[in-house]
């Protein structure tokens, strides 16, 4: 039992690790030349970097949805964000001579606003997330069509070119600021007693309002925070495609955040967050899309496959099961013995 | 006096009118007939879909899949046509039943492994998406006989409108959904469950299989769905119907259906879904204004009635405080 200690006290942070590595592998047998990684003009090129490149709006989306998650939250809203913050940034940069810092600093002052939206119903009026953010969610598109006259509109600046398709230091500049991101925001959840108050509030809002802590604020903060990166992502992806388009843009990116942060183990009840391993989440999903569209099988595939890994590990997750699994496993062992005094503990254990 | 229970249903009603009164008002042809026969069948798959869903919220939980499962179905229904050769009302029965299965399926996960509702169907419209692309990527034509004469079913009303098979079809699946939402004990069960879970075990509702049967009926609603979506475009498309669970819900919530459940009827969603088509029509009569207004109407409306919900349910509880 002392030699499992460490896979059982680790367990939950490698499943995620060793189900990438375990795809990447897979996938590098599959396609050659997936795992080749070549220099050219001081950039690197190859597709595991192609993974980072794509992976950027998902896990700066997914980072959000984790503290909000954390909080015992969702924000459906963040893909009509994405529009809406795309549509911001193409419109300004051509209706107007702002210069691009100020372009920017608009957009994602439009995903505060949205995420005070949010945060405003959700800790304020005391409506379920789902159903709060499901309001954006319809309305945003429409919103962003809005902005966008319903035109595809396209734009041209150097600075939103270099984020959307520019390298720094052999890397993709949208890779290092969704890394500065995420390294702010585990500084401030770790760091901090922010992130502790943020996960108590998750995991029990009375009792965290007992011990003093302003729980509808944090709310709020959690939404405007998932409204702030979800703008992040909507300029990165307008600056990618250099236009912006109000029906597409960030489209199910929503899902695939939630499905992230499922992934690296987070209960949607709340609480416990794992922000790092939810980035994890995010590259094994755009692996999995990446390999579906290098293995040749036609790109909805990856469909059925996200849904059948969302099945499994949601089972897996349930406390239901466990609780099944270790009756099962207790009885067999007791089977020949008086199978009464564990099965009964366990039993009496499982209960609350 | 008026149970404020009802309240939200009312206000329902008091939209509708208004809505339709403006529209007769303003404009000579919405006075027609024909303009309310159009929104019975222009609609129809969306009620179907959102009738299914009253169940499903009314016992506190949500369907994501409906959206994805109308594609699917449809997208099955022809391929059991065109290239089994198979006579569509075998295809529609086989549709039915595996749109069935599938809700059950759904039901069983949320019942016995005590997954949220919300992630279980998220999954589920990721699966009948991928699944209906396996079956077919491309929009298909769906031409048999027996289905276009469906679609020519044509009961005239007074005026220039008429009751298609599709509105008839409607009709009656909505009367099905009023019976079984009040006259029966799976009715009743569903209204307790969404009341509070526990006290309806107490009570010796039997949770478990309540909930199982709740997603097998949005399962058989929204598949049903999938046939009238079919009949209507003649045609099925893996990417049909992309974001009518969003609509769905929407057309319960206008409905009056109480979001946290246990509160609600089935005839307020028809209204509901009727009123999202009247918001269309008059966007279309107008003339000068885009299809995105559309979108943000009903967003608009939908945050009036889960505003006005809230008021109200804040006010019964401090009314019984004092």
């Amino acid at each position: 039992m002392k030699k499992n200690n460490f896979l059982h006290k680790h367990q939950k942070t490698l499943a995620p690790l060793l189900s990438l590595v375990l795809i990447i592998l897979v996938t590098a047998s599959i396609t050659p030349g997936f795992l080749s990684i070549k220099i050219v003009d001081g950039h690197l090129f190859g597709s595991l970097l192609d993974i980072l490149h794509r992976a950027t709006p998902t896990a700066l989306v997914a980072l959000g949805m984790a503290v909000v998650i954390g909080t015992r939250g969702i924000d459906l809203s963040v893909g009509a964000v994405i529009a809406i913050s795309g549509a911001v940034t193409a419109v300004l940069t051509v209706n107007t001579d702002f210069p691009v810092w100020l372009v920017i600093l608009c957009a994602l002052g439009t995903g505060v606003v949205c995420g005070l939206w949010n945060g405003i119903l959700v800790s304020i009026f005391n409506i379920q997330p789902i159903v709060a953010t499901l309001i954006l969610m319809v309305a945003g598109r429409g919103i962003a069509q809005m902005i966008t006259e319903g035109q595809i509109v396209t734009f041209h600046s150097d600075v939103l070119d270099a984020i959307g398709n520019g390298y720094f230091l052999a890397f993709p500049i949208r890779v290092w600021i969704a890394i500065g991101m995420i390294v702010l925001t585990v500084l401030v959840m770790r760091k901090t007693a922010l992130g502790l108050f943020i996960e108590a509030v998750g995991a029990n809002v009375r009792a965290s309002r007992l011990v003093g802590i302003e729980a509808r604020l944090l709310v709020l903060s959690a939404y405007v925070f998932s409204g702030f990166c979800a703008a992040m992502s909507g300029i990165i992806l307008a600056a990618d495609i250099r236009g912006a388009d109000a029906n597409n843009a960030g489209l199910w990116l929503e899902l695939d955040a939630i499905l992230a942060v499922v992934l690296a183990g987070a209960s949607l009840a709340g609480g416990r967050i794992y922000l790092l391993l939810t980035i994890v989440g995010v590259l094994i999903i755009q692996t999995l899309t990446t390999a579906i569209l290098t293995s040749g099988l036609p790109a909805q595939y990856n469909l059925v496959v996200k849904a059948t890994i969302i099945l499994a590990v949601l089972l897996i997750q349930s406390p239901k099961t466990r609780q099944w699994l270790s009756g099962f496993f207790s009885k067999n062992k007791n089977a020949g013995k008086s199978s009464t005094g564990k099965a009964s503990t366990d039993k009496r254990s499982a209960k609350p | 006096m008026i149970n404020e229970r009802n309240l939200p249903i009312l206000a329902t009603l008091l939209v509708f009118i208004m809505l339709y009164g403006f529209g007769m008002y303003q404009y000579q042809g919405f006075r027609d007939t024909l303009v309310f026969s159009n929104l019975l069948t222009d609609n129809a798959f969306l009620i179907i879909t959102a009738i299914g869903m009253t169940f499903v919220i009314l016992s506190g939980g949500i369907d994501l899949s409906v959206g994805s499962m109308i594609a699917f179905i449809g997208v099955l229904m022809a391929y059991l046509i065109s290239n089994t050769g198979m006579h569509p009302l075998f295809a529609i029965g086989i549709a039915l039943v595996v749109g069935v299965a599938f809700g059950a399926a759904m039901g069983v996960i949320i019942a016995f492994f005590e997954i949220q509702a919300f992630i279980v169907t998220l999954a589920g419209m990721f699966l009948f998406r991928g699944l209906a692309y396996l079956i077919n990527l491309d929009a298909v034509p769906i031409d048999h006989p027996f289905i276009a004469g469906l679609y020519d079913i044509y009961v005239p009303l007074p005026g220039r409108g008429g009751l298609t098979f599709i509105a008839m079809a409607m009709l009656v699946l909505l009367a099905l959904g009023i019976l079984i939402a009040r006259r029966t004990r799976f009715g009743m069960s569903v209204y307790a469950l969404g009341g509070d879970s526990h006290s309806a075990a107490l009570l010796g509702v039997p949770v478990k299989k309540t909930i199982i049967k709740i997603y097998a009926l949005s399962g058989f609603y929204s598949a049903m769905s999938g046939v009238i979506f079919a009949i209507y475009t003649g045609s099925a498309y893996p990417l049909a119907a992309v974001g009518v669970e969003l609509d769905a819900i929407a057309a319960v919530v206008i409905g009056g259906t109480l979001l946290t459940g246990g509160v609600g009827y089935v005839f307020g969603t028809f209204l509901g879904g009727m009123i999202q088509g009247i918001i269309q029509t008059l966007i279309t009569f107008d003339g000068s204004l885009n299809s995105w207004w559309t979108k943000l109407a009903v967003g608009g409306l939908l945050l009036f009635f889960i505003l006005l919900q809230k008021g109200i349910v804040v006010w019964v509880k401090k009314r019984s405080a004092s």
